[in-house]
Parts: structure tokens; C-alpha cells; sequence
């Protein structure tokens, strides 16, 4: 049970882009389509996992006073690998997301993970709380990458969804359009988290009212 | 090489690809350190000081050692390393000659080793002009002027939206959107105006 709420925690009430705003550079500059935000978010996973692996194992080696340059050198060589696999197999992806792979290593999500939990936590917890933030992370990629798409290419997944008179929104493919969807959707989760507190609010006062 | 081809970089990494607004680099401090002018100008000189020290180490590093050797593809673990030490410094540095700064910046001077718009400087520097046939005096003049223009254009987003976060306080903005959600919007509509810089041409 709790296993479950390490791996869920990242989907939703600790989403590592909505609700708590880390890792907002990747999540916007690739965010042009659902492709793109699918691949970032595998590679940043795959790095999230490694480092968090790592990290928890040798929490008990590492010195206190330089545990941050040890946790840097362990997510860029991660990152390295990502790099390097990316480029041999995936070069088109590895094109279109260009800078942004060798950034995985400064995103704060993976860092903070590491200095927030692994440093802290055994091995099989790591390795849940280092997949369920993945997917959150990836979940908001995909959502960001998908309302882009659709609204600025008229496309999902390189597919046309609408038929051919539509008019994309140039607008949101370009950079602008990816502040706008996100400043939207976090106000929609904000609205989205107030309507949950409310519902559990009443809930509660209901039941005391039965006793 | 004459002083003209200095500013189309300096112009393009300012305004016309802004590191924050265009090119998405460096948008935690862009969010976190935004809601006074005082601090934000603060931060943004320190942003300037330590890309403009990270592209000048950064282009010793890859010309001196990771080429001679060849083991570029390790520069991502190189570069990080040499931005984090210069952190570690610059911190050093403000802790000792101005306490008020470094207790307004706070947490975020450390954060500048996290920050993408740094490690981002060094990257595109190497693309742009590092791994291309240029002499290697002008690669190293172009490096430095680009880091400290990207600099530069970081702490113009920066101070701009501090300004507009501080008079969006007295604003009534719906609750669902306090904070962070409207600062994104305003980003946005901020991004539009620099979008009409693209069609910029020079030199």
C-alpha cells in the first residue's frame, strides 16, 4: 500500500511539473508535439531511475558535504549514456530535441529526487518514487505536447485530426503558445485541486455529522 | 574578423533568440526570483558573471582537453563540473563582499549550478562555435561575447518581469491563477512582443 503511493505520488499530488514547477524548461521546449514530449520524457525517466538506483545505494558512501557534485556526476553520466544511445538509434528525435538531451542533466526534477528521497530512502522505494516521477513527468509532456499539437498543427501523433479546412494557431507551436497552455493548465489543476479539498472537506463533515 | 560580426550574436542571443522567452533556458530563477526588481537584478548580474566565466572556462576545457584527447562526448560531465566549482566561487565571492545580496538571493545563487541557461550557454556555444572551422581566436571572442549577450538577455527577461509581478500584486487576478499560473501567462504574452524581433536582420 505504501509501495503503491510512492509510485502514484508523482502522477498526480506531487506531479513534478504542476503542481510543484520543476523541470519547467524541458517540459515547455519540447513540448511541440506528443512525439517529442514522449521521447524527453522516456530519456529523463530512464536518467530519474539510474541515478535514483545509484543514488540510493551508495547513500551510506557518499560524504555529506560534497553530496551534490557526487550526485551531479552520477546523473551526467546517465545523461552520457542517453546521449550517446540517443544519437546512434534515434537521431531524428535526438535532432529535434538537440540541446535539451545534454540539459536533462541541470533538470531540477532528477536532482532533486536524488538530494529529496534516494539520498534518504532504501533501494525499492527509490526505484518506485524514480518511476512514478518519471511517468508524471512524461504525463505532462504528453498532455502539454498533445494540446500543442492539436491546437497549433491540427495533428496528433503526425496524424491529422481535423479535417482540412481547419486553421492551426501557429501561435502555440511557437514559444509563446507554450507559456500561455502552461500557465492555463496549471490554474486547471488549481482549480481541479480546490474542487477535490472541498469534496474531502464535506465528506468529513458529513461523516462527523452522522456520529 | 571585424567588430561587425559581434553584433548580430550579441542582438541574437539579447533579443531575437532570448535564452528565457525563446529558447526556454533558465526558467526556475525566471519563475522563483521574479517577485522583486531588487533581487532579480541581483541574480541576473550574477547569471551574467558566471555564463559569461562558464563560456570562457568551458571553451579552454574543449579546445585543451577534450579535443587533444578526444573524448568530447564526455563534455556534458566536464562542463557541469567546471560550472558547479564556479558557482561554488561566485557564491564565496558575494558571501564575502555584499552579506544583504547574498541573504536576498538565498537559496537560488547555489541553484545557479541547476540552472539550464548555464550548462545551456556552454552547449549551443560549442555547436555554434566550436565544433565549425572557425580560427580559433575569433571561436574564443564569439564564445565569451555570446555567453555574457545570453547573459544579458536573461536579465532583461528577468528585471522586466519582476516590474510587471510587482505591480500584478496590487491586480486582482482570480484565484486559481495567483502565483505561478499568471506569471506564465504574462511570460506568454511577453514572448509575443520578442517573437516580433525574429524578423530582425543585421550584418
Amino acid at each position: 500500500m505504501k509501495a503503491m503511493g510512492e509510485l502514484v505520488k508523482g502522477i498526480y499530488r506531487e506531479n513534478p511539473v504542476f503542481r510543484l514547477a520543476l523541470g519547467l524548461c524541458p517540459a515547455l521546449a519540447v513540448s511541440t508535439s506528443v512525439q517529442n514530449g514522449l521521447g524527453m520524457g522516456a530519456a529523463a525517466t530512464f536518467v530519474l531511475l539510474g541515478s535514483n538506483i545509484v543514488i540510493s545505494l551508495l547513500r551510506k558512501v557518499i560524504p555529506a558535504k560534497v553530496r551534490i557534485p557526487c550526485f551531479i556526476v552520477v546523473i551526467a553520466s546517465f545523461v552520457t549514456i542517453v546521449e550517446l544511445v540517443m544519437g546512434a538509434y534515434l537521431p531524428e528525435l535526438s535532432k529535434s530535441l538537440g540541446i535539451f538531451i545534454p540539459l536533462i542533466v541541470v533538470n531540477c526534477i532528477i536532482l532533486g529526487r536524488a538530494e529529496a528521497f534516494a539520498s534518504k530512502h532504501g533501494l525499492g522505494v527509490s526505484i518506485l518514487d524514480g518511476i512514478g516521477m518519471g511517468i508524471g513527468f512524461t504525463f505532462a509532456l504528453v498532455l502539454i505536447g498533445a494540446l500543442r499539437e492539436v491546437l497549433g498543427d491540427g495533428k496528433l501523433f503526425g496524424y491529422m485530426v481535423f479535417g482540412p479546412r481547419f486553421q492551426p494557431m501557429l501561435l502555440m507551436i511557437l514559444a509563446p503558445g507554450a507559456f500561455i497552455t502552461m500557465g492555463l493548465l496549471m490554474g486547471f489543476f488549481n482549480v481541479l485541486d480546490g474542487k477535490l479539498k472541498r469534496k474531502a472537506e464535506a465528506a468529513k463533515k458529513a461523516d462527523g455529522g452522522g456520529r | 574578423m571585424d567588430l561587425g560580426q559581434l553584433l548580430p550574436i550579441i542582438v541574437g542571443a539579447m533579443f531575437v533568440s532570448n535564452f528565457v522567452l525563446m529558447k526556454f533556458l533558465g526558467l526556475c530563477p525566471f519563475v522563483g526570483v521574479s517577485k522583486d526588481s531588487d533581487s532579480a537584478l541581483g541574480m541576473g548580474m550574477a547569471v551574467i558573471f558566471v555564463m559569461t566565466m562558464a563560456s570562457l572556462v568551458t571553451w579552454f576545457v574543449y579546445m585543451y582537453v577534450l579535443v587533444p584527447l578526444e573524448i568530447t562526448y564526455l563534455r556534458t560531465i566536464a562542463f557541469i563540473l567546471v560550472i558547479a566549482t564556479l558557482v561554488q566561487f561566485v557564491e564565496m565571492v558575494i558571501e564575502k563582499s555584499s552579506p544583504a545580496l547574498h541573504r536576498s538571493l538565498g537559496i537560488y545563487l547555489p541553484l545557479i549550478t541547476t540552472n539550464c541557461a548555464v550548462l545551456g550557454v556552454a552547449v549551443v556555444n560549442v555547436n555554434d562555435f566550436m565544433v565549425t572551422d572557425l580560427p580559433r581566436a575569433q571561436s574564443f571572442i564569439f564564445t565569451v561575447v555570446h555567453g555574457f549577450a545570453a547573459g544579458l538577455g536573461f536579465t532583461l527577461a528577468l528585471v522586466l518581469m519582476a516590474a510587471i509581478r510587482e505591480r500584478l500584486d496590487l491586480v486582482d487576478v482570480p484565484e486559481t491563477m495567483r502565483g505561478i499560473p499568471i506569471t506564465f501567462i504574462v511570460a506568454g504574452c511577453m514572448a509575443i512582443a520578442f517573437a516580433g524581433f525574429a524578423g530582425l536582420k543585421i550584418g
